[in-house]
């Protein structure tokens, strides 16, 4: 279908783009890599009447960076460059692992980590791998300046978050890794890839006993999810099948699942009791792969 | 309001004056005459609509043609040299990579992205580079060896000429 009429407007800086967002935020939408937001134009359930393209931003905009606490990521890069980065491979391959398993080819060409937040799917990827890393996004806005959202308070409700309409993401700022490993499985829809339920989960052992660990969900739930009860029911024991199990036991039971006919409440709760486990195990072996070395 | 773009199709610059809703794939096919480039879908899923934006393949139904500004872009009626097939055109058709060919104009260009990435790419590989990319007809086995043949024509040509594989294989 062709998408309705808008206004187009290609902002050439950072500054033109904030003014325009000031001015027409309330009615209009920023496009990036378009892959959210011209899908669902095209069907119509978007009708925005003003359009910023920040295809110029983009060399600005993209990038992949390490300071002395942070690797930080620019909102406007592509998921193959998060794939494909050296940087990302050596310090959270969890990235790159978990961009790999998003859409196809040409959709991880034009996709951008920046929209894929800002869009909030439920069934993303990225957002609850970038929860369970503790990342923290900076916004800005002509009236306000930089704001920096801690990403537990940025997904709200289903394609709902906590930025302002003035207000562009500009960058994810991620803790480095202090020892923790990570993973991220999923099961995908077979047609899009969307995760239908995925687990991310980080930890570190300590002589084998888990010391710290974050559990999140993608597709379970309206937004990315901490599962806080299994984190509480691991942190100190020393782990095996059993001990794993037994925390993971029907951990999504009170969990508000979405339904769709992707799966139902209940096939959401069953699959994420079953993800859990395995994203646990998979990041628990690579911790202990690395004390084996 | 419409707006001027100037872009590079198949090395030929255009100048238009586009609505901006006009999706790329509109303006290929109906103001360009560029039909090669096919519509399978309204939810960026089968691939049929792939063209080369800059050296990286898109879905051309999910872009509007006002963003290609200054871009160049290839389609499948750049491929080929005249009467000289691109090497991955002649792959398709001694392998049989095509039974009704819709899906193949896609198929072609997200293998010359792949084939420029990874000159020598593993089964696994062609497979999961070509998952954007849905045919109906062949169930893929002789997609996959079309695109092997490609790599190795691609090869053989590079180690003849003293060029990479991904200069060999380059369209201009
Ligand atoms: C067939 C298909 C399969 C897919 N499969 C998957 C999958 O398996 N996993 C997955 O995670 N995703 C999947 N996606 C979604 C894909 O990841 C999107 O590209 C991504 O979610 C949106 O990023 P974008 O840059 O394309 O954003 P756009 O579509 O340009 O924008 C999305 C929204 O975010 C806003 N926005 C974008 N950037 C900014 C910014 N910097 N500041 C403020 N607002 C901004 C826009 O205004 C818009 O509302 C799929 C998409 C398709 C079409
Ligand atoms: S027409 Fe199907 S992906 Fe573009
Ligand atoms: S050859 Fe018919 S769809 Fe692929």
């Amino acid at each position: 279908m062709i998408p309705s009429l808008f206004d187009y407007f290609a902002p050439s800086t950072l500054d033109e783009t904030l003014l325009l967002l000031d001015q027409y935020g309330e009615d209009g939408k920023i496009l990036a890599g378009g892959h959210s937001l011209i899908p669902a134009m095209r069907l119509r359930l978007a009708q925005p009447e003003k359009i910023i393209d920040i295809g110029a931003l983009r060399p600005q905009l993209s990038y992949i960076k390490q300071n002395d606490n942070n690797i930080v990521i620019g909102a406007m890069t592509s998921y193959y460059e998060i794939e494909t980065s050296t940087l990302l491979k050596e310090t959270w391959p969890v990235l790159p692992e978990a961009t790999s398993l998003i859409g196809d080819t040409q959709i991880r060409n034009w996709g951008t980590i920046g929209g894929s937040l800002v869009h909030a799917d439920p069934s993303s990827d990225l957002p609850a791998v970038l929860l369970a890393l503790g990342a923290e996004l900076v916004l800005q806005s002509k009236a306000g300046g930089e704001r920096l959202v801690p990403i537990e308070e940025f997904f709200v409700h289903i394609m709902t978050t906590s930025i302002e309409p003035n207000e562009l993401l500009i960058e994810i700022r991620i803790p480095k890794p202090q020892g923790q490993k990570a993973s991220y499985v999923k099961l995908a829809n077979k047609a899009s890839h969307y995760a239908v339920v995925g687990a991310a989960v980080v930890v570190s052992l300590n002589q084998g006993i888990i010391r710290e660990i974050k559990i999140a969900f993608s597709g379970l739930a309206a937004t990315p999810l901490r599962a806080e009860g299994v984190e509480e029911a691991l942190k100190g024991q020393l782990p095996n099948d059993a001990i794993i199990a037994a925390a993971c036991k029907e951990c999504a039971a009170e969990v508000d699942a979405l339904t769709d006919l992707h799966g139902s409440q209940e096939y959401r709760r069953a699959m994420a009791e079953v993800y859990a486990k395995r994203a646990i195990k998979a990041a628990i072996s690579r911790n202990l792969s690395l004390i084996r070395l | 309001m419409k707006r001027t773009i100037k872009l590079k199709v198949n090395g030929t610059t255009y100048e238009r004056a586009v609505e901006p809703r006009t999706l790329l794939v509109h303006f290929l096919r109906d103001e360009l005459g560029l039909t090669g480039t096919h519509i399978g879908c309204d939810t960026t899923q089968c691939g049929a609509c792939t063209v080369i934006i800059n050296g990286q393949s898109l879905k051309s139904c999910t872009a509007f043609a006002v963003q290609m500004d200054g871009a160049e872009v290839l389609t499948i009626e750049g491929l080929a040299k005249g009467e000289e097939l691109h090497p991955i055109q002649t792959g398709f058709w001694e392998e049989h990579g095509l039974q009704c060919g819709f899906c193949t104009p896609g198929m072609i260009l997200t293998s010359y992205e792949l084939l420029q990435r990874n000159p020598n790419p593993t089964e696994a590989e062609i497979r999961k580079g070509l998952e954007g990319n849905l045919c109906r007809c062949t169930g893929y086995q002789n997609i996959v060896k079309a695109v092997q043949h490609a790599a190795q024509q691609i090869n053989n040509a590079a180690t003849e000429s003293k060029a990479s594989p991904v200069e060999a294989a380059k369209v201009p």
